[in-house]
């Protein structure tokens, strides 16, 4: 908000120009606020509402507040605790690799190869394949009797003695459900901060060159902190997608094998046992460790100044 | 303003986007005749069929008939359905209902009971009675599933070994099948497949298990809950040593297809699967066609047991034309339209008569087991934990794979499944 | 060696982002008795086409795909059009009660799509729109918008002040320099941004499924989940990967046609002016 070094101004203050662009401002704001209230408002709060009922899914009987009870009985569930450890376990580590492949792969696709274009565009493939299809191919890779992954690491190339049954040992399913995660998802982050990438005027590193920093140096004292509105923007999406993994997890394991996520929780409950007022209870939760995420963001990489103002 | 102008410009582009491609579901036809939509599973045999019938329909009444294909996975469809009944929707006039869902639906399916009075006992009584909720026949029985047992004829014949009778047969002879045909070169080559997976298919087998060994039906008939005894504990423990030994370690992940693509590629002995598996194994680009037989699943103390699968049609209470959408239940339940269903997209009748028709017989040879595996079909306790099954079934069958891949011991297992099943029956209305 | 060493590498990141769509090309061109096979078959010799015509021949697949292009196509515009607005007057006018905005903004998406099916349906149907392309549009904004404002927000600050300033000195109106300075010059981001959105739209399963009835209204992914085999509990394997390898290759194109403004633009663009 109004808090950065230019904006010491008081509202009666304004010049001319900035009551016109406040004016402007809002009339530029209103399509996107009506569109999110019309759709994000009464979920929301309709979320929020049931939470503390005992509504159930088609049910002809109407709903009795219960106060804080599915939150009780959430807190004293071992599979929801499961769920949260699966979830954190899996946001920190997929989100952690996606960040640094993501990187990675912005700074190849930044580089001047010839055939960047084509590299550009097949880059983007494990992004552009629907969730429902990709996640089976994975899973037909992973049958352990007849998948690739096999063949190619036991048959062809001698790497591993036995047939591994990838999904099917906890230990294993929750890795491979992350690998197929940082897979999909790199190519998202990447182009994210290919972007960032581009807004960092070439003269900045040309400059620090010819004042003979290293690579690494410039790519540390430059590259990153000008990256970082992006890197923070990128995080923000990233982990909110992944505190919310579902489709993955659904079509790979059906949440066994300890990768039972909050979303998949959730969704057990609130559509396969019809449970509305707990499953909603858990949707508010789910809510609730964003935000915590977020704040940890903005208070990480933001200091005095986040995504929403100067 | 000129910016004024492109703004509006741009809300006015947006909203007539929005509107301009509206086109909403109705219930008249263009022909001014009554829509009666039906959602089935889009299974490219039976959709074709059902097609053929609808248009037969609508030359003999007033109706025209939509067929909306819903998601082949059955999950996601109850979920479109909840999705229906829950708004109280009018579109779809009729439903495909799983074996299992009658008592989760039946709040919003009408009463077929005089519709179907005169015919009622042509159908498997199973059937009828796993249909039949609070004294009314909420849907009618489609198609029938049972679970059978598949094995290599050839191989048995080859090591002259029998087809076994029991579990503990089953298990000594998949592994002297499994370690002879390894001797002779083919590494991964395994003795039995089955579905391991933590869905629903895991409940079926697993009851089939426990039942045979003696050790009930989970939910007996009067509401009794027994999963921990003796019976049901070796059941068990016998099905986690399959696990790597003669079962490959991943059928805790297989679903149907992934057992039946082992099984096909020539690369299983013995297979646990439904009856659709059959015409498959049996095309031309299968391996094991003409070299695989079919047979009831194997016994024990308690008998054999095929846990009962297959799909209902019923309709919505909220249709607006349920006269007409019944008519059209009963051609599609007919005798003469599940003969031509058993013939042109191998599913099985409902109807026991059809057991017995010559012409059925010569096309599929197994036709005879199945009516006694139908008669002896062991119901999942659906009917017994009403709307709360899917949450019963799902603490069953997550119980049973957490045995099965050795993160918990059976004892201790059964009797944390014991103390938690009451609390979610009880909790059911 | 540096050159040779990217070279490799992205070699190495093609073939690992390229491998599972490939299996799926593998796996749609064999003959679908030996797609199952061990050791696997790891190229479709002879290629087999029958996979693709089934997938034609389903019926609604090419509506689908139509369906799809037009929603994804439209959801984009609506969400880069309300989302650029948006940012620019987060980015840009130091609004009062910004910050409480961009939260709020951001608020909407933070449930689980499967918590909010529910309500968007009665939302959806209340406004006619149940069943319809404008429907999917309008609803797929809850997913993109916010995504849209928070990344656009981000490219309109970098773009530097002092052309702004000097269009405003020149005599420029707000609007007229949102839309011929700040705009054209954050063009990078509204590409990487829409092609973004373009993909979350074009993928999107759950809110496709639940709020159409009829093939009229159906897109891609919804249709391939509705591929069914010819009997019971068989997955189509065949198809569903032919169907897969269809809806992905114009994605491909789409990427390749407008890669080249993903990397040119605003710096180049602020250079030359």
């Amino acid at each position: 908000m109004t808090k950065g070094s230019t904006a010491l101004r008081v509202s009666s203050g304004l010049s001319p120009l900035q009551r016109r662009q406040q004016r402007l401002g809002w009339l530029f704001l209103t399509p996107a606020l009506l569109i999110l209230a019309a759709l994000g408002f009464y979920p929301l709060l309709r979320t929020i509402w049931l939470s503390f009922t005992d509504a159930e899914l088609a049910s002809s009987v109407a709903p009795r507040m219960v106060g804080a009870a599915n939150y009780v009985r959430l807190m004293r569930d071992a599979e929801f605790h499961g769920a949260i450890q699966h979830t954190l376990a899996f946001t920190l580590i997929s989100v952690s690799l996606e960040m640094i492949c993501g990187f990675a792969v912005a700074m190849l696709l930044n580089a001047r190869l010839p055939w960047r274009g084509v590299l550009r565009a097949l880059v983007l493939v494990p992004w552009a394949l629907p969730t429902v299809v990709s996640a089976k191919v994975w899973n037909y890779m992973f049958v352990d009797t007849y998948g690739v992954i096999n063949d190619l690491l036991v048959t062809r190339l001698g790497l591993l003695s036995t047939k591994i049954a990838y999904l099917a040992e906890p230990g294993l399913a929750l890795g491979a459900v992350i690998a197929v995660d940082v897979w999909k998802t790199t190519p998202f982050v990447a182009l994210l901060l290919l972007g960032g990438l581009q807004l960092i005027p070439p003269q900045l590193n040309e400059a620090a060159a010819v004042d003979g920093a290293s690579p690494l140096r410039r790519m540390w004292h430059i590259t990153l902190p000008m990256l970082m509105p992006m890197v923070f923007v990128t995080l923000v999406f990233r982990t909110l997608d992944a505190l919310r993994v579902f489709d993955l997890i659904w079509v790979l394991t059906r949440g066994q094998s300890a990768t039972e996520s909050l979303a998949t929780y959730n969704y057990r409950q609130m559509v396969d046992f019809r449970l509305l007022g707990q499953g909603s209870a858990v949707s508010v939760v789910i809510l609730l460790i964003v935000a915590v995420f977020v704040i940890a963001y903005v208070a990480l990489f933001r200091p005095g100044r986040s995504a929403e103002g100067e | 303003m000129t910016h004024r102008k492109i703004f509006l410009l741009v809300i006015l582009m947006a909203t007539g986007l929005l509107f301009g491609c509206s086109n909403t579901a109705s219930d008249e036809a263009a022909s001014g005749r009554t829509v009666i939509r039906i959602n089935i599973d889009p299974m490219a045999r039976n959709l074709a069929l059902t097609e053929d019938l609808a248009r037969q329909f609508e030359k003999e009444t007033s109706a025209s008939i939509e067929i909306i294909r819903g998601p082949s996975d059955a999950t996601e469809r109850l979920a479109q359905y909840m999705n229906y009944v829950g708004a109280k929707s009018a579109d779809i006039d009729i439903y495909q209902v799983d074996v299992i869902w009658p008592a989760t639906l039946a709040d919003h399916l009408i009463d077929l009971t005089e519709a179907f009075a005169p015919e009622k006992d042509e159908f498997f009584p199973a059937i009828v009675e796993n249909n039949t909720i609070g004294g009314k026949l909420v849907c009618v029985p489609w198609f029938a599933d049972a679970g059978v047992l598949y094995y290599r004829d050839d191989l048995l014949k080859k090591y002259d070994l029998p087809v076994p009778e029991t579990y503990d047969d089953l298990t000594t002879i998949a592994a002297a099948v499994q370690e002879k045909v390894r001797a002779e070169g083919n590494a991964d080559f395994w003795g039995y497949v089955w579905q391991g997976k933590a869905y629903e298919g895991l409940t079926c087998n697993a009851l089939e298990w426990q039942k045979a060994e003696g050790g009930g039906t989970i939910v007996e008939h009067d509401g009794t809950v027994n999963v921990n005894n003796p019976a049901v504990s070796s059941a068990l423990k016998r099905a986690a040593g399959w696990v790597g030994t003669i079962s490959p370690p991943g059928v805790l992940t297989y679903q149907e297809d992934e057992a039946r693509n082992l099984f096909q590629s020539g690369n299983a002995a013995f297979m646990r699967n439904w009856p659709y598996a059959w015409a498959l194994g049996q095309s031309p680009e299968s391996n094991i066609r003409g070299k695989f037989a079919m047979a009831p699943l194997p016994g024990g103390p308690g008998g054999r047991a095929s846990a009962l699968g297959g799909w209902q049609l019923g309709v919505s209470k909220y249709s607006k034309n349920p006269d007409l959408a019944t008519k059209f239940v009963m051609l599609l339940t007919s005798a003469e339209a599940q003969k031509r269903r058993a013939l042109e997209a191998s599913m099985l009748p409902t109807r026991t008569g059809l057991y017995d028709d010559a012409e059925l017989i010569e096309a599929m040879p197994f036709l005879p087991a199945m009516k006694a595996a139908f008669l002896n079909a062991t119901p999942r306790p659906a009917r017994q934990s009403g709307t709360r099954y899917n949450q019963l079934s799902s603490q069953y069958f997550r119980t049973v794979h957490r045995i099965l891949s050795k993160q918990i011991e059976a004892d201790e297992a059964l009797k944390q499944l014991e103390e938690s099943l009451p609390a979610i029956m009880g909790s059911g209305n | 060696m540096r050159r040779l060493l990217l070279h490799l590498a992205g070699v190495l990141v093609m073939i690992i982002a390229v491998f599972p769509l490939y299996w799926a090309l593998n796996g749609s061109l064999l003959p679908s008795g030996t797609i199952f096979q061990s050791p696997a078959r790891w190229l479709p010799i002879p290629p087999s086409l029958e996979s693709y015509s089934r997938v034609m021949e389903a019926r609604g697949f090419l509506q689908a795909a139509m369906n799809s292009i037009i929603v994804a196509a439209a959801a984009t515009a609506l969400s880069l059009a309300a989302g650029s607005l948006s940012a620019c007057a987060l980015a840009r006018y130091r609004m009062r009660g910004g910050a409480a905005i961009t939260w709020l903004i951001l608020a909407m998406t933070m449930f689980p799509q499967i918590t909010v099916v529910g309500a968007l349906h009665a939302i959806i149907t209340k406004l006619g729109l149940y069943n319809t392309l404008a429907g999917l549009i309008v609803s797929y904004q809850l997913l993109t918008l916010p995504f849209a404002v928070w990344v656009l927000t981000n490219y309109f600050r970098s773009v530097p002040r002092e052309i702004e300033e000097s269009a405003y000195v020149d005599g420029a109106s707000p609007f007229t320099t949102f839309w011929r300075i700040l705009l054209p010059l954050a063009l990078p981001g509204l590409v990487t941004t829409g092609l973004l959105v373009f993909i979350t739209s074009w993928n999107e399963y759950l809110f496709a499924l639940s709020l159409t009835l009829t093939d009229a209204a159906r897109t891609a992914p919804v249709a391939i989940a509705n591929f069914a085999g010819d009997t019971a509990h068989e997955a189509p394997w065949g198809p569903i990967m032919a169907a897969a390898v269809l809806v992905t290759l114009p994605l491909v194109a789409l990427v390749l046609f407008f890669q080249r403004r993903l990397v040119e633009g605003l710096t180049a663009g602020a250079v030359k002016s």
